[in-house]
């Protein structure tokens, strides 16, 4: 038996002990060692041979991915690990390392219990290892930190070992900065990495190389050892003596949790049924012969066997054959196959027990974020918070008519096995419009459609969606209901940036619904008023609306009504069809007909239609715009080509700092000057540049701007040029 | 000149005097989202020598157009039941006032007292009328359950006036829903004993009258709108009796009266 299938073996028993699991992730910000790590620890472990491991990579399922560099698909692969006498099978998910995708990343975290935080030593803490470190923190998933490429700081930046200690030092402590910020109260100091007790590792991915504090006690050496073989450029016995799979996974075992532990805090957060109930116990409990619970992570389509659904069994036993619930759909589905991933291979096995990653087909209406369950009507896991919303657009049409009903199904998939892309129909045109998290994303998505799907598509230059906001306050405006039998009153004004700043992040449940005691308490928390905080009643995207009348008769039965005006306003501002952004509209006053049948949909809806929108018209409305951080890596002399580039793109710098000879630019620009930058960047630099962006939120547009946006925005929207005066409003 | 003509509850309900009214009008329009007649209006249009253009709710309740062409032309517009008892015309008719358009109101049969009287119930006895809209996703308004039981508790019946907008609601459908409100509230009002008298098509040659228990009602077959349905209060021994008569009422409800 080779070592691959010996381990499939191990791993088909371990599945059934709890205590011997790791699920685990690494996380890191782009081009600092990622791939290379995963690939290593997968080869180390005898999961692929150690010879190829490196060029090739099994986390990678997309050969276009490997063209780019970058990791698309959040797979799984389970290993077998040796520690202290034990075997331990360590479930590793794959995140995407790009924050395009950051939808993925956070998917994937919901899946892991730890993470490996991968950080490069000579680049040190990006903004993007704060994105991934905060995704998992929020997730209660704990980190660890492995500093990688530390052969660069000998070979190629010459630092003594010193100088080595102290890059070290300004590493971890910046990590455990962030930790401390981020962390959920409980563990902000449980949490902190430290190399005293082997929570921080450092090494080289690419030479497979790795120390720990923990295993230098344990093999004799230091790090005055490691500076000598990298001196001497030996790193080849290094990787003999304290291979990177084994020190980094020692210190898996060690300090990241079990299922069994991990699910006893992580449930309450990310699961707000009944934790008394027979399976909110199993949850909490990870208990494999409670009801079954399991969250959809993942989704790909593989050309063989069709669509795939990567998932965290919380409870329960997922068996082959049996029945699920899919959160949201009335009818059972039925499991056909259920396997783990070991590498690139599905092993099918017959069931998969609590605190494991299951590879399921037969679950075909699941999308990433699923709750799928063994009995109906279970409370869904809390939906995952994007923490970057889509900004850009392009439209997509099939180039030969007849593929049109294709092209719709192959687009519901793609939002389907990504949830970060949106699809849309412009109900006026009857276009196909397709959003996403950047240039990038679209242009891989657009490729996956052409290649994977088969489908020849046209599609146009991207648009940046853009959102709607208010400068002031407005006065009282009077919506009519079309019968005129019914007044609604209403004032828009901008929502505090603190309120604003917390509904981004996701911290305030959007169903006021089922949370009104929550959302009331932190709202008043956060500074809102107290009367306008418990007359809250609608919250969408990062916009609020509020009833703070008293005693008007038929208002609360009428107010589901009024929501729906509130949400279908926040889908499309009045100045441009545009999303809305940190708006606050309070009713505060009602005249209703006596009899519902004069005040129902056909009434109500228009009146606050025209209520919210006449109020924004009168409340300096303008359009904000999406922004990128951007981080640009170049040699010195190069730096002014980099500033001309920036220069012609709106672009703002922050800050300049020198790494040796290299200048790191930390800039930020607006989403929509930022198109065609990968090839500007390039041949402004003659490809000598490292560079990557960030999603930064909205930033109201230049005043400059505001007029000629707006008109371009409509007339691509089909939209008469000029937005409506009040005075369209009050009719 | 505006004029709002009811055209009561059928086809053969229209007076002389509205029959005149159109006669002389220049536009005749029609709106049938808040009513409509249970037969057609071909037979109007036939007798009137006039042609009727039926408008949507869109187009009335905006109203400009209707009211600059009554600034010159004689403006009818006509409706079921009695012109302004079961709509919102008044706030039409007020801005044709205002823009010193003449108007004037022709009267028609209405089913507001039209189902007593098919009923033998005491018009004197009834309630405030109650209409049903039909839920709409989330939105279910549970006024109507209110308003019928502050009836009930003052021994009074109540007319409830049925959805007509879309698709007019049957009685089966409205019971469903009066149930449907009794499981939220909990307030005994829907029981399956309760006594209920539908109304299908009142005045037209097919019309149906019926009492009985909810339970056996809900399941019966009333035909093709349109519907309304009685709930009859306390009731006086002759009430009960013409219930029992006319509308097939099982004969215990009189006992102890
Ligand atoms: N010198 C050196 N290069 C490394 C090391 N780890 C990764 N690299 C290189 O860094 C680049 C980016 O690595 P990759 O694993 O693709 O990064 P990812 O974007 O985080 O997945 C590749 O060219 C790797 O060969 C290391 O430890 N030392």
């Amino acid at each position: 038996m080779g070592r691959k299938e010996e381990n499939i073996k191990k791993a088909k028993a371990l599945m059934y002990k709890p205590e011997k699991i790791r699920n685990i992730g690494v996380v890191a910000h782009i081009d600092h060692g990622k791939t290379t790590f995963s690939d290593n620890l997968l080869a180390g472990a005898g999961m692929i041979s150690e010879d190829l491991a490196g060029t090739q990579l099994v986390l990678d399922y997309d050969e276009q991915e490997q063209a780019r560099g970058i990791t698309i698909n959040a797979a799984a692969a389970s290993m077998v690990h040796e520690y202290e006498g034990d075997e331990y099978l360590i479930n590793l998910i794959d995140t995407p390392g790009h924050v395009d995708f950051g939808g993925d990343v956070t998917r994937a975290m919901r899946a892991v219990d730890g993470a490996i935080v991968v950080v490069c030593a000579v680049e040190g803490v990006m903004p993007q290892t704060e994105t991934v470190l905060r995704q998992a923190l929020r997730e209660r998933v704990k980190p660890v930190l492995l500093i990688n490429k530390v052969d660069r700081l000998i070979n190629e930046l010459k630092l003594d070992s010193d100088e080595m200690m102290k890059r070290f030092t300004k590493i971890i402590t910046e990590v455990n900065k962030l930790i401390k910020k981020m962390a959920p109260d409980e563990f902000k100091e449980e949490w902190m990495v430290k190399p005293d007790n082997g929570t921080v590792a450092f090494g080289s991915a690419l030479h497979n190389w790795a120390i720990s504090v923990p295993y230098m006690k344990k093999t004799g050496i230091t790090f005055k050892d490691i500076y000598e073989y990298l001196k001497k450029e030996d790193q080849r016995t290094l990787a003999k003596k304290a291979p990177i799979h084994e020190v980094t996974l020692n210190m898996v075992i060690q300090h990241l949790p079990n299922p069994k532990e991990a699910q006893k805090y992580r449930i309450p957060n990310i699961w707000h049924g009944d934790l008394n109930s027979p399976i909110g116990k199993a949850m909490v409990e990870c208990d494999p012969s409670g009801p079954l619970s399991l969250m959809v992570t993942k989704i790909i389509i593989d050309p063989h066997a069709g669509e795939i659904t990567f998932g965290r069994v919380f409870s329960g036993t997922l068996k082959e054959g049996q029945e699920v619930y899919i959160s949201g759909m009335p009818k059972p589905y039925r499991i056909q196959q259920v396997a783990v991933m070991v590498g690139d291979s599905r092993i099918q096995v017959p069931e998969i027990p609590a605190g494991n990653i299951a590879a399921i087909s037969g679950l075909k209406d699941a999308i990433a974020g699923s709750t799928v369950t063994g009995i109906p009507d279970v409370e869904p896991f809390e939906s995952i918070k994007h923490i970057s919303e889509p900004v850009v657009t392009v439209r997509v049409e099939a180039k030969k008519p007849s593929d049109l009903p294709k092209l719709v199904k192959v687009l519901r998939d793609v939002s389907k096995a990504d949830p970060s892309i949106q699809v849309t129909i412009n109900q006026e045109t009857g276009e196909y419009l397709m959003s996403g998290m950047g240039e990038l994303h679209l242009e891989i998505t657009e490729y996956r459609i052409r290649n994977e799907h088969g489908i020849d598509i046209l599609v146009s230059e991207p648009t940046v969606i853009y959102r709607e906001t208010v400068r002031k306050k407005s006065p009282v405006f009077e919506g009519k209901s079309p019968n005129k039998h019914n007044y609604l009153y209403v004032e828009v004004e901008p929502l505090e940036p603190e309120i604003v700043k917390a509904l981004l992040e996701g911290k305030i449940p959007e169903n006021v619904k089922k949370f009104k005691k929550e959302v009331t308490k932190q709202l008043i928390d956060l500074g809102m008023d107290r009367e306008e905080a418990k007359g809250v009643f609608g919250i969408n995207g990062t916009n609020i609306i509020t009833d703070v009348t008293k005693g008007i008769q038929h208002l609360n039965e009428s107010k589901e009504l009024l929501k729906q005006a509130f949400d279908e306003v926040c889908q499309a501002g009045p100045k441009a069809a545009e999303p809305l952004q940190g708006v606050k509209v309070r009713l505060v006053d009602a005249k209703l007909h006596e009899d519902a049948i004069h005040r129902g949909p056909a009434q109500l809806i228009p009146a606050m239609r025209n209520a919210i929108y006449g109020a924004m018209t009168l409340a300096d409305p303008i359009l904000l715009e999406p922004i990128q951080k951007v981080f640009i890596s170049v040699p010195h002399e190069l730096m002014g080509n980099v500033n001309r580039e920036l220069n012609q793109r709106r672009a703002v710098i922050l800050d300049i700092k020198s790494e040796g000879d290299m200048s790191i630019i930390n800039a930020k620009a607006p989403v929509a000057e930022m198109f065609g930058f990968a090839s500007a960047i390039r041949s402004a630099t003659g490809g000598r540049v490292l560079w990557s962006t960030e999603n930064m939120g909205f930033e109201p547009l230049p005043d400059f701007l505001q007029e000629d946006t707006t008109r371009k925005i409509r007339e691509r929207k089909g939209l008469k040029p000029e937005p409506y005066t009040a005075d369209h409003y009050r009719e | 000149m505006l004029s709002f003509v009811g055209l009561g509850l059928s086809r053969n309900d229209i007076s002389i005097k509205a029959i005149e009214e159109i006669k002389k009008a220049d536009e005749v329009y029609a709106e049938f989202y808040t009513g409509r007649i249970c037969d057609g209006i071909e037979k109007i249009e036939e007798i009137t020598g006039r042609k009727i253009k039926v408008i949507g709710r869109e187009e009335m309740e905006d109203g400009r157009d209707i009211l600059n062409e009554a600034m010159t032309k004689k403006v009818c517009i006509i409706s079921a039941g009695d012109a302004m008892a079961a709509t919102t015309h008044v706030e039409l008719r007020l801005r044709a006032m205002e823009m010193g358009i003449e108007t004037r109101i022709i009267h028609g049969v209405s089913i507001t007292t039209a189902a007593a009287s098919a009923l033998g119930l005491q018009i004197y006895k009834f309630g405030r009328i109650i209409s049903l809209p039909r839920p709409y996703g989330d939105y279910f308004p549970l006024s109507p359950y209110d308003g019928i039981k502050e009836n009930v508790e003052a021994g009074l019946h109540t007319l409830i006036l049925l959805d007509t907008e879309n698709e007019p609601m049957t009685a089966n459908e409205a019971m469903e829903i009066l149930m449907k409100m009794e499981e939220r509230k909990k307030e005994g009002i829907f029981h399956d004993k309760a006594l209920i008298a539908v109304l299908a098509r009142v005045s037209c040659d097919d019309e149906i009258i019926k009492a009985g228990y909810l339970k056996e009602m809900v399941k019966m077959d009333f035909g093709k709108p349109l519907h309304s349905i009685v709930l009859p209060g306390k009731m006086h021994v002759m009430e009960a009796k013409a219930l029992v008569e006319i509308a097939g009422a099982p004969e215990e409800i009189m006992n102890g009266l």
